[in-house]
């Protein structure tokens, strides 16, 4: 194994604190509506891990497979295995994002798979979160915010895009018919949040806990 | 706007997406130390500044962040073309040429 300075980020469970930690999501999700067009909800403080490799090698995505059981995704797609999703960035980027707290062993099972090969494994936790937007009117408010055509015909499920919203950029994820994520920056989250509530706000904004 | 092909996502994607990042195929000396400060100066500092058919390296920024090229006519703004990085232009200014001398009958 090579001799990269890999080791337990993750601060303890009473310290962590996700980058939309200052919005209260939890309070506020007490107050929620019966009715709203949009639904949203933090998926906070999951594994995010960017892996970076040459794709055409066949070591390469076996090794990914052989440790994720997942297969590469190829351009603008998404691959999910219940919490765990791999998600294509780059042509030799992608984003793995695993169940908070395991991302130590998967990024250290990734490099025990990966050994020997041109590969970075980097632990990009504390720099995002994901926001999981549900409901009928999610595609209207998307349309609003992104330059990207958000019709099904152009963003079926299971495409993820890397595009510009707001102004700012982000990574939309289609993963189910009316579920979309978001994959924010920390430093835009402040941001993005304030955006979704005065975009969402004509459909009536539920926060989920 | 313009929409630009990426030739990494494979799809038309808007101009905001994307960031010009000046003239394309500039190798880098392969010794630095033997060139005149001439040589090093015009690698550094010159660029072609053509009116007509310029290949430019662009980065899809909001996207994938990778370069890639692009062959852009400065008149009209045109897209012609956009290809990988270490692979050939397609249309150059001698390619257009030969086009347009083949379309009024004239031969070499």
């Amino acid at each position: 194994m090579s001799n990269v300075n890999v080791y337990q980020q993750r601060p303890d469970a009473g310290h962590a604190e996700s980058p939309l930690f200052h919005a209260g999501l939890d309070e506020l999700a007490r107050k929620g509506k019966s009715s709203a067009g949009v639904r949203l909800r933090e998926k906070k403080l999951l594994g995010h891990l960017t892996l970076r490799g040459d794709a055409s090698d066949p070591d390469f995505a076996g090794g990914v497979h052989k440790a994720l059981g997942l297969e590469l995704p190829v351009a603008l797609t998404l691959v999910a295995n219940g919490a765990t999703s791999l998600q294509w960035l780059g042509p030799d980027e992608w984003l793995l994002i695993v169940p908070g707290g395991s991302e130590f062993a998967v990024e250290q099972k990734l490099r025990a798979a990966l050994d020997g090969q041109h590969i970075a494994v980097v632990n990009v936790s504390g720099g995002q979160t994901l926001v999981e937007l549900k409901g009928p009117k999610v595609r209207e408010m998307l349309m609003k915010s992104s330059i990207y055509d958000v019709h099904p015909s152009n963003f079926p499920v299971g495409k993820a895009v890397g595009t510009m919203f707001a102004k700012s950029q982000l990574v939309i994820r289609h993963t189910g018919e009316d579920t979309w994520e978001l994959v924010v920056r920390r430093s835009f989250a402040d941001y993005i949040w304030l955006w979704l509530q005065d975009a969402s706000a004509e459909y009536g904004l539920a926060i989920e806990a | 706007m313009l929409h630009i092909f990426c030739p990494h996502c494979g799809e038309l994607r808007s101009e905001e997406e994307f960031h010009a990042a000046g003239q394309a195929h500039i190798p880098r000396p392969l010794d630095p130390n033997a060139c005149t400060d001439e040589e090093w100066g015009e690698y550094i500092f010159f660029r072609d500044n053509p009116r007509g058919i310029h290949h430019e390296l662009w980065i899809h920024a909001a996207g994938c962040r990778q370069y890639f090229n692009v062959t852009r006519h400065t008149v009209t703004y045109e897209i012609l073309e956009t290809y990988k990085i270490g692979e050939k232009p397609g249309v150059t200014e001698a390619s257009l040429a030969a086009k347009k001398a083949v379309a009024q009958g004239v031969t070499a």
